[in-house]
Formats: structure tokens, sequence, C-alpha cells
């Protein structure tokens, strides 16, 4: 990872990676996105939390278009999101997106899994691409799996794999949709672990998470959304010491009461 | 599975154990065939009708039957004449295509059954059998019609028998199956143009019977198209055959498609795929390999659907085998002929039931979800 980790100040001038700018979205009456504003500089690591059905998801779901909004602008790695397919594709070959589910392809052993998307988006040749997989498998700690099938690991194996199927792609940035949400307890921490030492890395990375304690060690800014508004954010520090919106701390003393 | 654990533990009191005779064959007769009154009377029954119809079918077919006469006088007695299938075996296979000329078709039927047996075989799927079966289909046209290397020109009305049966089921097959694929995908299509066409032209097609669809290509077409204008009859047969297996299988494979988890087609294009790269690495594959069961249903209905051309005048397996029965010199031996028809067509279906179990025990082998 050294070379992505050299790579990084060297790109590109610009300031931020991630910029949404009065973004509304709704489903069909429903107001999903109200009025989203965020940047994300370069290598900044944000963590958002929040009630469910706040929204979360939908605003991270949208920095790759898997959903679509409506009104404003989103603008990543210098392209803005509009419905034109190249741009979407060119958006979606920067930014790793990483789900509840691991959505890891069942009928793929694991390292076909992780080979298919360099060869077939970035025509990578099928030698390089296989051992830039190994390389990753190792990075998580799971290089013993490459030749087995996804459904013969645990959740916590799975949901690594889906970390590293991301990072073949050598995304500039990784969107984490509720990683740990769907794994049994004694599980999280291996995902966890792997996710830090990537933030360590200096990789920009948007996490919807109720981890606190991983909010806490990584995070550079909080972002707390309450019925689809950015209602705070802050430093960690700031954000769990004194959070200035009712809702804040209400959310807060819920998830942090046991 | 729990229950032995304990079993194991804590043992039961004798009485309580399993009874002894579970195994053997004593056992075994106990356990399947008489383990209470009604399944006792159901098993007397059947092997009462067993006792009443096997013997005699064994005596027809073999004991009593006759394999050697030199007409259909020598042949009538109480058993089956399989004389009949002898003399007349050539004509059921080949029927019209000239006689002495009829080591083409059988070459025909060997590079067709080979060529789907490679197909049938995982290793060599590949850019290697995509073009082989081009290739195989111009060398079986070239022996069917002939008139080039020497061959004699034979016209497709002289086509017939076998091969003509399994040019139109593999034929037909190798263009319904990809055209049914573009079906279901525009069904579920996000452009309305494409989607109402594809909607469209699979329920009409599918509220049709293919009689109908035979009829209409073969006697309406030609009505339609300008004067001077033909196009061969068994072409026509073979697009009708072509479109309507395409609608059925085109249902079977959406049923498939819809199987698919959402979060599948997020992380294909999360990863930017594309539309065309997702459907056919990611899609199709788990979507094909779920519905394996319905779509080989189709293929052997679809197969046998094939003898259904007889209706335009095709010499198809069964027609031939009906011709042949016209002889005068052979009168009355249809139950020999179709036995032997069906026999033929048994093997064929037989062994497509049988390699999709094998092809989708092993596709879904360390698949579990």
């Amino acid at each position: 990872m050294s070379n992505a980790a050299e790579a990084m100040p060297v790109q590109a001038p610009a300031p931020s990676i991630i910029e949404m700018q009065a973004v509304h979205k709704w489903y069909g009456e429903f107001h999903v996105l109200k009025d989203i504003n965020l940047v994300v500089g370069r290598g900044e690591k944000v963590v958002v939390c929040g009630p469910s059905g706040s929204g979360k998801s939908t605003m991270i779901r949208c920095i790759n278009r898997l959903e679509e909004h409506q009104q404003g602008r989103i603008i990543v790695a210098g392209i803005e999101l509009t419905s034109d397919l190249k741009n979407i594709e060119a958006i979606r070959r920067e930014v790793g997106m990483v789900f509840q589910q691991f959505n890891l392809f069942p009928h793929l052993t694991v390292l076909e899994n992780l080979t298919l998307a360099p060869i077939w988006v970035r025509k990578m040749p099928k030698k390089d691409a296989e051992e830039t997989a190994r390389y990753y498998l190792e990075r998580v700690k799971i290089p013993e799996q490459a030749d087995k099938y996804p459904g013969q690991l645990s959740g916590g194996q799975q949901q690594r794999v889906a970390i590293a199927r991301s990072l073949c792609m050598k995304p500039e940035i990784m969107l984490f949709d509720e990683p740990t949400s769907a794994l049994d307890p004694e599980m999280i921490k291996e995902v966890l672990d792997v996710m830090v030492e990537l933030a360590q890395e200096g990789m920009t990375m948007v996490c919807v998470t109720h981890e606190m304690g991983f909010a806490r060690t990584v995070a550079d800014m909080m972002v707390f959304m309450d019925r689809g508004e950015i209602v705070e954010r802050a430093p960690p520090q700031d954000f769990f010491a004194n959070p200035k919106s009712e809702r804040t701390r209400l959310f807060l003393s819920q998830i942090l009461a046991h | 599975m729990a229950d032995i654990d304990i079993a194991e533990e804590i043992p039961l009191p004798a009485q309580q154990r399993p009874p002894v005779v579970t195994s053997g064959v004593i056992g075994w007769l106990r356990a399947n065939l008489f383990n209470s009154v009604f399944n006792t009377i159901l098993t007397i029954l059947a092997v009462y009708l067993l006792v009443m119809t096997v013997p005699p079918l064994i005596r027809w077919a073999f004991i009593d039957a006759v394999w050697d006469a030199p007409n259909g006088q020598a042949c009538r007695g109480e058993g089956a004449c399989w004389a009949f299938i002898g003399e007349k075996w050539r004509f059921i296979f080949f029927g019209r295509f000239p006689y002495d000329a009829q080591w083409r078709p059988l070459f025909v039927v060997v590079i067709i059954i080979g060529l789907v047996l490679a197909s049938c075989d995982r290793r060599l799927w590949g850019r290697r059998l995509m073009l082989l079966w081009p290739a195989g289909l111009v060398v079986v046209g070239i022996l069917m019609s002939g008139g080039v290397f020497g061959l004699r020109y034979v016209p497709s009305e002289y086509w017939s028998g076998l091969p003509l049966t399994l040019i139109l089921a593999v034929v037909g097959m190798l263009f319904a199956f990809p055209f049914a694929i573009l079906l279901a995908l525009g069904r579920r299509s996000n452009l309305p143009a494409v989607r109402v066409v594809s909607v469209a032209y699979i329920e009409l097609v599918r509220g049709v019977p293919l009689i109908t669809v035979l009829f209409m290509a073969s006697v309406m077409l030609p009505l339609f198209l300008p004067e001077g204008v033909t196009i061969d009859k068994l072409l026509r047969a073979q697009v009708a055959f072509i479109l309507f297996a395409a609608a059925y299988l085109a249902e079977v494979v959406r049923g498939g498609l819809q199987a698919i988890p959402k979060g599948q087609i997020e992380a294909a294009d999360a990863l930017g795929l594309g539309y065309w790269r997702r459907t056919r690495l990611i899609v199709l594959p788990q979507a094909l390999a779920m519905v394996i069961p319905p779509l080989v249903n189709n293929f052997i209905g679809a197969f046998k659907n094939t003898s259904l051309v007889l209706i335009i005048g095709l010499f198809d397996l069964l027609n031939t085998a009906n011709t042949a029965l016209t002889d005068s010199n052979w009168q009355g031996f249809a139950s020999e002929t179709y036995v032997f028809v069906a026999a033929i067509y048994f093997c064929f279906c037989f062994f497509m039931s049988r390699y999709s179990q094998r092809l989708e025990r092993t596709l879904n082998r360390g698949h579990r979800r």
C-alpha cells in the first residue's frame, strides 16, 4: 500500500475530493435527503451516524450513483455526477464500496471476485490482477481462502474479502455502508481492524456506522443525520464531548448507554 | 441430530430403543412397503398390476417376437415383428434422402451429436467451441444439400428422418436461447420501448399454438411475399420454431433474472462493470444456473415439438415412421414402429435430463448462500 500512500499527496491539487452541494432527493412524496452539503477532503475520514431511516445510506449511495439525486450537485474526484453514463462509470472506478450484506459474487471464487473488475474494467492482465488480489488478501489477513467460494467463509471473512475486492480497483475513495451491522459480534473487530489500518494509510473514507469506538479512533469529522438532514458536524472530540443539538445528544445517549 | 447426541450420552431403557430389524431385506420391506395398512394394500395392488402387465409385454417384445422375415405375411404372430424395423430402419432414419447418398445424413447425425456432446463438457467451454459450432453447422449444411465438392444436390424437401429432427431441434435451441435471453433482458429493461416490444412479443407468441405458427410460416407467409420470391419451406419452419421456442425460454430466463438479489447488481455497479459486463459476468451465470431444471424442461419439450412439422408436410422422424407404415407388403406394424421411434426420442430426452442434473450439481458446488 506504500505506493498509494506516497502517490496520494502528489496527485491533483484539489482541496476536496467529494463535494455535495444542496443535494435533495425524494422517494415519491417522501423527502429523504434535504439540502445536503458535504465536503470531504482528500485523505479525510468522515463517519456518518444517525437513527435508522435518517437517510445516511441514501446519502453515501448518491456518491457513486447507486441512488440518483434530484436536485443539487455532486462532484467526485473532479467529475460531476449527471445522468451521463460515462461520468458515472468513471466515478465508480475511483470509488470503492463496501455493503452491509457483503454482496460477494457467490458463483465466483474469492480470487475471481477480486480479479473480475480489474480485468474487465481496468483491463489489467490476468496475472497482474491475481498478484494484486493476493496482495490485498494478505492485507485483510485471509490469503489462504483465495480458492474458496464466498459461501464457505464466515461473515467476517466475507466482509474482509469485500473490502479487498474494492481495494483491488485501487480506488481513491472508499464508502462503507454499515459494514459491520450484519456481522456476529465476535467478527466485528476483525473487520474494524482492517478498516482502521486502511484509514491509517491515508485512504479517503466515508463510513456509515454505529461503531463509535471506531469513529473515535479514525474519524476526522463526525456527521450526524436525522430525518434527511445533516444536523451536526464536528471533529469527534467535540462531537462526543459536547454535542450542540438536542437530537444528537439524544441519539448519542441511546447508543452509548450500554 | 440433537436427539442422537442425547441418546449417546444418556442410555435409554431397553424397551425404548428402536426396533432391531431396520436393515436387511425384511427390514427394508417392512419400512418401505408394509409400514401401514394403506401402504400394504397399495403394495399388493402394485405387485398385482406388474404381474399382469410385465410378463405379457416381455413375451410380446422378446419371447414371441419375430426377428427375421421376408415380408409382412411371414411376420404375423403373437409377438412383435422386429423384422419390420429391420426392413425399414433406414427409411425411418433417413427417409426420402437419396438412398445411395445416405452416408451424408448419417455423418450429419454424428456431427450434431458430437457437437452437442463436446458442448456438454464444461472444460471445453470457450472460444474454440464457439468457433466449432458455426464450422460444424456449415459442414452439416454442405452434407445435407450438396451441390459442391462433387456432392449431388439434394433439395430440402428430401431432407428427412432423424437428421431433420436433430437439425430442427439443435439449430432451433441454438438460436432460440440467445434470443430468449435478449427478450428476458428486454422485458426487464428500463427503456419503455424495449420493454413494451419484448412483452408484446412474448405474450403474442405464447398465446398462439405452435401448429398455428407453423401454418402461418408455411401457408400464409408465401402469400405476403412478392411475386417470384420464395423462401425454403424448411427454413420457414425452422424460423417459426425458433421464434416460438424463444418466447417460452424467455419467461424461464426471466424467472432466473428476478431471483438475483439486488445487492449483486449494486456490487457490480459499484465496481464500474456497466450494464453488459454486469449482465454477462454476474447476472446471467447465476440466473441461468438457477433455472436449469425448467430450462431443460423447455428444451425437452421443444425437442419433441419438432414432430409437429409433419403437419406442414416436412418428413421428420415421426413422419418417416408414419410413411414407413404405408408399405403394402408390410401392413399393420404400427406398435413396433411407434415403440421404436419412442425409444429414439427417449434416448435423447433422457440424456438431456441426466446431463442437466449433473450440470446442476457441478454449478452449485461450493455455492451455498
